[in-house]
């Protein structure tokens, strides 16, 4: 027997949730709500709440609009001369709380299982070594993550020369330009390390510069960031068949010409601080 | 090194390796448990074919499944699961206390929130932010960098709609947290409610419903289950 409830907000993760609650605590199929009581209960959990905070509050306020409006409607006498088959108002939102309902219990269950590093431990993970060649390689080669990707750009950093202390003003690479310089390198290759990409940047702006860059040919799926193994080396690979049709790509989309050219000149001149 | 096998032989013929190099069959499990120990992270098949440089594929299966089975019967401290398209050895889930206690580390949190929203996108991947908000009816923003940062979700592409809006799958890392061996142990969404069929991937039987693309069963089948 449930004990006279106080319901606090926290407790459920939004409208849907709270329904749910309210069905089952009334021991009524979600097929089949009793509107009335429901909207009303839902109204009072509502007066209850000692604060909404606004963003929670408008879902909530939606939902208890869209029971009001259901209620209302079933109160309606039907249409005599209407010749379709009356719907059921509850319909739509019946089964929006089915659906909610079958990933509620996914999450239950997937909560409920052995967690790694909460209910089983596994030793740190050792990098493996690359498949030795000609051995078919993973089903799937995992894509390296944007994290993955900060990791190898700080480790990229991290082994940068320190500048010269007469470091002569180099001439400045706007993105559009390591764009460039980037899918050159891939005439020559099908796929490079991450790290061999910054061999020839030497400062600071010019790693970022040139990861930038990546990143946006990443964005254009130009090129592939793939990692076989966790915390591996990152291997950079053409997405497209061929240099010339990743050109093409990257000026259909209008990048190079329009934001990039002056984008790099006004980031150009800061950065000096190694 | 009493048995030596066919693909043995020709191996090392073949390769020229030290005789002490080849796996032989009967010290195969406790070879595998070494690699598995070594390695920490779960550790494909084929890795394990090709590092054991000898043994055929069936061969590492079967003996895999004895090492298993070794650890149950024996009530050992460590169980050999299937995970995230390899083998791993983990600890079994009621020493958790202990482990825990020893390690003195938190144990990561899993909000509803986080389930849920990680639950929809492992089915409806890749999927758009808006399809998680329409299904929770909450907004789903923060709960997603959090599931970014820890990695149990990833960026798959964008969707051609207007706004092109991110696409968003599992990884890798999902299917290790959850124990599971790879997309096709989650049940489809049609056996649930049925409880604990999840906590039972080798219970679910293909109903024809929704359920995420399944890879090569093939590799499956000495199912250490962590459940």
């Amino acid at each position: 027997m449930e004990v006279a409830c106080t319901v606090r907000l926290p407790i459920f993760e939004g409208p849907l949730d709270l329904l749910l609650h309210l069905i089952k605590r009334n021991e009524v199929q979600v097929s089949d709500i009793p509107i009335a009581t429901i909207t009303d209960q839902y109204l009072a959990t509502l007066e209850e709440l000692p604060e909404l905070n606004l963003d929670g509050a408008g879902e909530y306020l939606v939902m208890a609009a869209t029971l009001v409006y259901i209620k209302s409607r079933m109160l309606l006498p039907t249409a005599e001369d209407d010749e379709e088959p009356e719907e059921d108002p509850r319909g739509e939102l019946v089964q929006q709380l089915l659906e909610y309902q079958r990933y509620r219990d996914v999450a239950l269950a997937l909560g409920e299982r052995a967690v790694l590093d909460r209910d089983v431990f596994a030793r740190d993970p050792e990098a493996l070594g690359p498949p030795a060649a000609g051995e078919t390689a993973e089903p799937c080669v995992r894509d390296a993550s944007l994290a993955d990707l900060l990791d190898a750009l700080r480790e990229v950093l991290r082994r940068l020369r320190p500048p010269p202390v007469h470091e002569v003003a180099g001439e400045e690479i706007s993105i559009g330009q390591a764009v460039e310089r980037i899918l050159a390198r891939f005439v020559m290759a099908e796929r490079m390390e991450f790290t061999s990409l910054f061999a020839v940047d030497r400062t600071r702006a010019e790693v970022i510069v040139t990861f930038l860059a990546l990143l946006e040919l990443i964005r254009l799926r130009v090129l592939r960031a793939e990692q076989p193994e966790r915390f591996g080396a990152i291997t950079l690979a053409l997405a497209v068949a061929t240099v010339a049709e990743a050109t093409e790509r990257v000026h259909d989309l209008g990048r190079l010409e329009a934001g990039w050219r002056g984008e790099g000149e006004h980031h150009g001149d800061g950065d000096r601080d190694g | 090194m009493e048995t030596v096998t066919e693909t043995d032989r020709e191996h090392r013929n073949g390769n020229g390796y030290d005789a002490a190099a080849q796996a032989d069959l009967g010290r195969l499990p406790a070879l595998i448990e070494s690699l598995l120990f070594a390695a920490g992270a779960p550790v494909p098949l084929a890795r394990l074919v090709e590092a054991l440089d000898g043994p055929e594929r069936r061969e590492v299966t079967a003996a895999l499944k004895v090492l298993a089975e070794g650890y149950e019967r024996e009530g050992r401290g460590i169980r050999l699961v299937q995970v995230g398209g390899g083998y791993q050895l983990r600890t079994p889930a009621e020493h958790a206390l202990w482990v825990r206690r020893l390690l003195h580390e938190r144990p990561p949190r899993l909000s509803r929130p986080m389930l849920e929203t990680v639950a929809i996108v492992a089915y409806r991947q890749p999927c758009t932010r808006a399809e998680i908000e329409a299904i929770r009816g909450v907004e789903a923003e923060a709960v997603l960098s959090t599931l970014l940062e820890r990695r149990l979700v990833r960026v798959v592409g964008r969707k051609e709609a207007p706004g092109r809006p991110l696409l968003y799958g599992t990884t890798r890392e999902f299917l290790e947290v959850f124990g599971l061996p790879d997309l096709s142990a989650l049940p489809t969404l049609r056996e649930l409610g049925e409880a604990e069929i999840l906590s039972h991937p080798e219970l679910v039987v293909d109903a024809g419903g929704v359920r995420p693309p399944a890879p090569a069963a093939a590799d499956r089948e000495p199912a250490g289950e962590a459940g």
